[in-house]
């Protein structure tokens, strides 16, 4: 029994939260001036930039579609990000799978036949890691696309949650995500309820899943408020200076 | 909610990292007192009413600091103590210092009385306080526990009716702070006496009162940076410290010296270093010239107890000059490293049963002034603790448990605190408890949360249509069961079929207690914990409540039962031609003992499918014993007894021997079959993960001893292999001597390791051998209602063969798998251990008032004595080498007392000379007359030599006289006579052997030296080392 205790008896979390509680969200647009769109996103620790280029003129040839445009995610870690400082090189695995699964989040969202022959790159970089980096990502990505003006059916937001201790807990951060909990991502939609990723990659009893996920769409909801506030401030923002 | 954050640095093991975590602080953490309306509790700990002390007029809650649960656990247990805030800061660092308190104070908190409240200051807004700038982690603590009992304090102040904090600490500067602050604040030791209760008070530790050494003992122990940098570049040695079972001054360290495995000796009381049985230690190995060669263990000097008795009465001149027991003997043989302690790293300190020395009681009877009294545990390995009390006089001849607190460096002996009394010595129950406690055993009832599990319909339940849902229907089949007399609880039944094909179709039903008891919940919790049920002389320990272990899962004869049955199918040759693995509903035919299950096989006239069955099964069991036999497995032996009861008074009236019969084998063949078939079944689905037992092949040192002792009988024993053993065994027959084969065979089982359960993910394939078995692979599937081990098999088993099976990480989790394994080995092997301390303990109360003479057999050698095995009783006991002569210069009293000896002539002092002299050549005991070369002592001990012996009971002993309380059983050698040693017997003196042996003797019965009963004291030890290793 040297693991760390999770979830105390009194209910609270190592860093104090409850179970259902989210950390700190904190969120700006518009960060970088050269990109066409871009976020600034922290949940608690995990800092995430993201940036999106487009839509433009396809990089390679041979990859345009007539009637749509290419979604291409670039994923990165800074190595600073976390206690250790490590390098990764860019085409690690790892990297390369998280790109894929914000691509296939946001391919089914993205309305791209508005953009055909075109691409649009979403560049993600981790700045600080404090667990849960996709949903952070994907939250990311979605208001940086917002920011550049590309057409999307709806927001997409996502959450973890997962198994700690005896309950279900949501925004699991890097001491909770380390000590073997089985944890679930999903992205979802949050006005029509629809899913467009749900991941997760360890063993969960499956009387315990359904919990697990109510709960992190729950999150996804909340999530969906705070980005939406920002979007919407920033809008407003915009539209004084017009006048 | 109010959410801030904090950056905490941390450093890890090897490079420092910065750690950075929120910290979010809230403002609804509640006071949980019961009238308190500002807060927004629903439920509350504290009550409105909280108790009173002298000291404090109003009414009031406690406050205590990490020190006080760290200290005085016990006190704060009493159910005196109530209306407890534990605020998390106290509790992070409890936890942090000590898991098992830690658990103690969880306890408290879950039990309602107590009305202990959990307060999450560092997480509330008003009570979280930054570390100061060259403020050290322990003050800052102290501060915050100051804060949050201030900030309770004014919380609380104008509650009705009216109550208080007040802040428990034992640190006077943190006192005067908190007074300064404003805050009521006492010393436990105040809060105690201002209650008025004896017993309360003598269960505070106090070591400063009692550490009363001026002079250092002691080296100083070395810091834990020290320590672990010097075990890092090999200069220490870090081991778990084993006492020798013969003498609590020698230890030893089981570890690896220069890559390879070895054992440090550890011998006398400044080289142990304060170091207690059980602690992890780091030892530094001593020069090569202080190595020394020693025998297996050195019985403890009576002269040396005494010194120490008397040191102790002249407390103030604390004898440093004290020596050692041991003897150096200059050998041929190569020195064993010896070491010294210079640092301990984690104390295994426990409660420890035991009794008061009468002799350090000095005040006049009925007094309850304060005394300082020494205290003997019943475990020999542990040196004697010095506790104060003021109940001395009603404690003696009770026994009592005491805690260690701690071992200053001047004081010559731990110091610790009186707990409780467990009742008179020698009394049946208190005793029966006491061996329960020793052995870590949980036997306390189960509780009504465990209960809350049972099915609802009690007594009443029945098999139900839907029960067959995933079952097979096996109630027509002519099923029985095969057990000992008197067995309720009845896991497992057979059944045999004739196949068309002239095959058979034979079935181990085992009760589906998974069926009952479901992963997770408190009742399996409960029997985890539990990991076996225990068997006394004259009682049971269940794992499991007694509705499922005696009734509901029990297989009796002629009710519907649920049940877990592995089918085979066994050609005429008993070799299997397939398996297969059912959930199922069996009604037994017939729950029959091993006797009437024989006379069935006997009788002729019977034939009916029950008995025909049974035949068959026998005609089975023989074909895969000799298959057994054939691939090596062996057949060892063990002097176990059954004792007669007295219905009534449960009193011993009888012993006898165990007897094996034919079926007992039929039974124990087909367990073995169903437990290997499974065996391979679960690891077949959870490679990582299936719960298995192995048994290690023994390593050569094991067998020195013994191969030398029978060379000289012209026998030799190979052990390589578990079949050339067997073989070996097989072969090494006396004419003469019938029993000598039996006495081979339970010498050899104390050179065994012990089997162990693990968990298959973490050991390599080969390791899984059972080496006694003589097969690749084992587990336990066949007693789930007495072996919690088997409870896991049963489960990985049935997710197994049904894959729609649910299951958790219970069954996957390594880390989990090889931590419950541990859990399980241990109570095993307490279990092993209880059963046997409750065998001594009826053979105390049968030997009550007798004198028996018995033939014996020398199975071990020590340095200044031997042991003696006596097959009738299956009784040990040391006889001592060296003789009592009456001393010249006279000491005043007469006071030989001590961890192993008893004295019986109360005439004067006595000193010990030895008569035998121990001889490492032939590793035995010889006279002392000077030898030529060639010539043969006159007397000689030597391994497997037949004596005889005297058996009594020491009345004297028994309830404390003279202190020595913990032995009362004696032994006495009768023949061979020598003079010093031997006693005469009463009522073979006739005896012309007896005669010759005594020819050259001139007796004097008064100079008897008593002996110490300590039954299989080297399979213990074997046990122990078998532990060590695998931790290791």
């Amino acid at each position: 029994m040297s693991r760390v205790e999770l979830l105390t008896p009194e209910g609270l979390r190592i860093d104090g939260r409850r179970p259902a509680e989210l950390r700190k969200i904190t969120s700006t647009t518009s960060v970088l001036s050269q990109a066409d769109g871009s976020a600034y996103l922290e949940h608690g620790n995990t800092k995430v930039l993201a940036a999106v280029y487009g839509p433009r003129e396809a990089r390679r040839r041979a990859q345009v579609l007539h009637d749509r445009a290419i979604l291409n995610v670039e994923f990165n870690v800074a190595p600073f990000s976390t206690g250790e400082r490590r390098r990764r090189t860019k085409n690690d695995k790892r990297l390369l799978e998280m790109a894929s699964f914000v691509k296939q989040t946001f391919e089914p969202v993205v309305i791209t036949s508005l953009y055909a022959r075109s691409q649009i790159d979403i560049y993600l970089q981790i700045i600080q890691h404090d667990g849960g980096t996709l949903q952070a990502c994907i939250n990311a990505a979605t208001m940086a696309l917002i920011d550049a003006g590309i057409a999307m059916t709806e927001y997409v937001c996502a959450c973890t949650a997962g198994w700690v201790e005896s309950e279900a807990a949501i925004d699991l951060n890097h001491i909770e995500e380390s000590s073997d909990t089985s944890e679930v991502t999903i992205a979802m939609l949050p006005k029509s309820g629809k899913i467009t990723l749900m991941q997760m990659e360890s063993r969960l009893h499956v009387d315990k899943l359904e919990e697990v996920f109510t709960l992190a769409g729950e999150g996804c909801k909340q999530i969906h408020e705070v980005i939406d506030k920002t979007i919407r401030e920033r809008a407003e923002d915009l539209a004084k200076k017009m006048q | 909610m109010l959410r801030q954050k904090q950056f905490v640095k941390k450093t890890r093991s090897g490079n420092v990292v910065k750690v950075v975590k929120e910290h979010y602080l809230r403002d609804d953490i509640w006071c949980s007192v019961e009238t308190c309306k500002a807060c927004d509790h629903s439920t509350t700990v504290l009550s409105s009413t909280p108790s009173i002390n002298k000291l404090f007029p109003r009414p009031h809650y406690i406050v205590p600091d990490t020190n006080i649960f760290m200290n005085q656990i016990d006190v704060m247990e009493k159910s005196q103590i109530t209306n407890v805030i534990v605020l998390q800061t106290v509790l992070e660092e409890v936890k942090h210092l000590s898991l098992p308190i830690h658990k103690r104070v969880r306890d408290m908190i879950n039990n309602k009385e107590k009305h202990f409240h959990v307060f999450s200051n560092e997480h509330h807004r008003e009570t979280f306080i930054e570390k100061l700038k060259d403020e050290s982690p322990n003050d800052r603590n102290d501060r915050a526990i100051r804060v949050a009992a201030k900030w309770y304090a004014n919380h609380i102040r104008n509650l009705k009716p009216e109550v208080s904090i007040v802040l428990m600490t034992d640190d006077a500067a943190n006192r005067a702070k908190a007074i300064a602050d404003g805050l009521q604040a006492v010393s436990v030791k105040w809060y105690i006496e201002a209650l008025d209760n004896n017993e309360l008070l003598d269960m505070i530790s106090d070591t400063k009162e009692l550490d009363d050494g001026k002079q250092m003992i002691y080296e100083e122990h070395l810091s834990p940076a020290h320590l672990s940098n010097g075990i890092k570049s090999g200069r220490f040695f870090q081991g778990k410290l084993g006492i020798s079972s013969h003498n609590y001054l020698e230890g030893s360290v089981y570890t690896k010296i220069d890559g390879q495995d070895g054992t440090i000796l550890i011998v006398g009381r400044e080289n142990l270093n304060r170091a207690v049985d059980g602690d992890i230690i780091a030892v530094e190995l001593l020069p090569k010239s202080e190595w020394r060669t020693t025998p297996t263990g050195v019985v403890i000097d009576e002269e040396e107890e005494k010194k120490e008795e008397e040191s102790l009465k002249a407390e103030q001149k604390a004898a440093a000059t004290q020596e050692d027991a041991v003897m150096t003997t200059a050998t041929q043989d190569t020195p064993q490293p010896c070491g010294k302690v210079v640092g301990i790293i984690r104390r295994n300190w426990r409660q420890y049963c035991g009794f008061i020395d009468r002799k350090t009681v000095s005040t006049a009877a009925g007094s309850s002034a304060p005394i300082n009294v020494l205290f003997f545990a019943m475990e020999h390995k542990i040196p004697k603790i010095k506790f104060r009390t003021r109940q001395a006089h009603s404690l003696l001849g009770q026994r009592v448990i005491v805690a260690i607190d701690s071992w200053p460096k001047t004081s010559k002996y731990p110091i610790g605190h009186f707990i409780r009394s467990l009742g008179e010595a020698g009394d049946k129950s208190t005793e029966t408890e006491v061996l329960l406690l020793e052995h870590d055993v949980p036997f306390h009832e189960f509780s009504k949360q465990v209960l809350s599990f049972l099915p609802v319909e009690g007594e009443n339940w029945v098999v139900q249509p839907e029960h067959f849902n995933g079952r097979e229907d096996f109630r027509q089949l002519n099923v029985c069961s095969i057990d000992p007399p008197g067995c309720t609880d009845i896991d497992d039944a057979l059944h045999v079929v004739p196949l068309p094909n002239g095959n058979f179709q034979v079935g181990v039903h085992i009760a589906d207690v998974t069926h009952f008891v479901k992963p997770g919940n408190v009742m399996d919790q409960e029997a985890a914990n539990r990991g076996t049920t225990v068997y006394l002389v004259d009682k049971r320990i269940d794992m499991l409540p007694g509705l499922l272990g005696t009734n509901l899962c029990s297989l009796r004869s002629n009710v519907e039962r649920l049940a877990f049955s592995c089918i085979w199918e066994l050609n005429d040759s008993a070799e299997i031609v397939n398996v297969r693995f059912t959930k199922s509903v069996i009604a037994s035919k017939a729950s029959l003992t091993y006797e009437e299950a024989q006379n069935r096989i006997d009788d002729e006239r019977m034939q009916d499918d029950v008995t025909k069955g049974i035949r068959t099964l026998n005609m089975l069991a023989k074909k895969l014993k000799q298959k057994r036999l054939d691939m090596g497995a062996l057949t060892l032996a063990s002097p176990e007894v059954r004792f007669n009861l007295e219905r009534d008074t449960q009193d011993p009236v009888d012993v006898e021997m165990k007897e094996l019969k034919e079926t007992n084998a039929l039974v124990e063949e087909f367990m073995l079959l169903a437990n290997i078939s499974v065996a391979r079944k679960i690891y077949e689905k959870f490679p990582d993960s299936a719960m298995l037992r192995c048994h290690p092949t023994p390593p050569s040192v094991n067998f020195e001893k013994l191969e030398k002792a029978v060379a000289r009988m012209g026998i030799t024993i190979d052990h390589s292999t578990s079949k050339t053993l067997s073989d070996s065994l097989d072969n090494a027959v006396i004419p003469d001597e019938p029993y000598f084969n039996k006495l081979l065979r339970i010498m050899t089982t104390r050179c065994m390791m012990q089997a162990l359960y693990f968990c298959s993910g973490t050991i390599t394939e080969q390791e899984f051998k059972h080496y006694g078995l003589a097969t690749d692979i084992y587990t336990h599937f066949t007693s789930p209602i007495r072996r919690y081990s088997d409870v896991m098999v049963h489960r990985q088993l049935h997710a197994a063969i049904d894959s729609d099976v649910a299951y958790g990480t219970e069954l996957t989790d390594k880390e989990a798998m090889n931590e419950l394994c541990g859990v399980l080995n241990h109570r095993n092997r307490m279990a092993q251990q209880a059963a046997r301390s409750s065998v001594e303990l009826f053979t105390h109360l049968f030997f009550k008032n007798k004198v028996e003479e018995e033939e014996g057999y020398v199975i071990r050698i020590l340095k200044n004595a031997f042991i003696v095995l006596v097959p009738k009783y299956g009784i040990e006991g040391i006889v001592y080498a060296s003789a009592m002569v009456a001393k010249t210069d006279a000491a005043p009293t007469s006071s030989t007392t001590g961890a192993e000896t008893a004295v019986v002539a109360a005439a004067p002092a006595k000193v010990s000379q030895a008569v035998l002299v121990y001889n490492p050549e032939t590793d035995s005991l010889q006279s002392t007359e000077p030898l030529s070369e060639g010539q043969v002592p006159k007397v000689q001990i030597q391994l497997f030599q037949k004596v005889m012996v005297q058996i009594s009971i020491d009345d004297d002993l028994k309830g404390g006289g003279e202190g020595g309380m913990r032995q009362k059983l004696k032994m006495s050698l009768l023949k061979p006579f020598i003079e010093g040693i031997s006693v005469h017997g009463v009522c073979n003196k006739d005896d012309p052997e007896a005669k010759a042996f005594s020819s050259s003797a001139n007796s004097d019965s008064s100079l008897a030296n008593g002996t110490a009963l300590k039954k299989r004291g080297g399979q213990e030890e074997a046990t122990k080392r078998a532990g060590k290793r695998s931790k290791a």
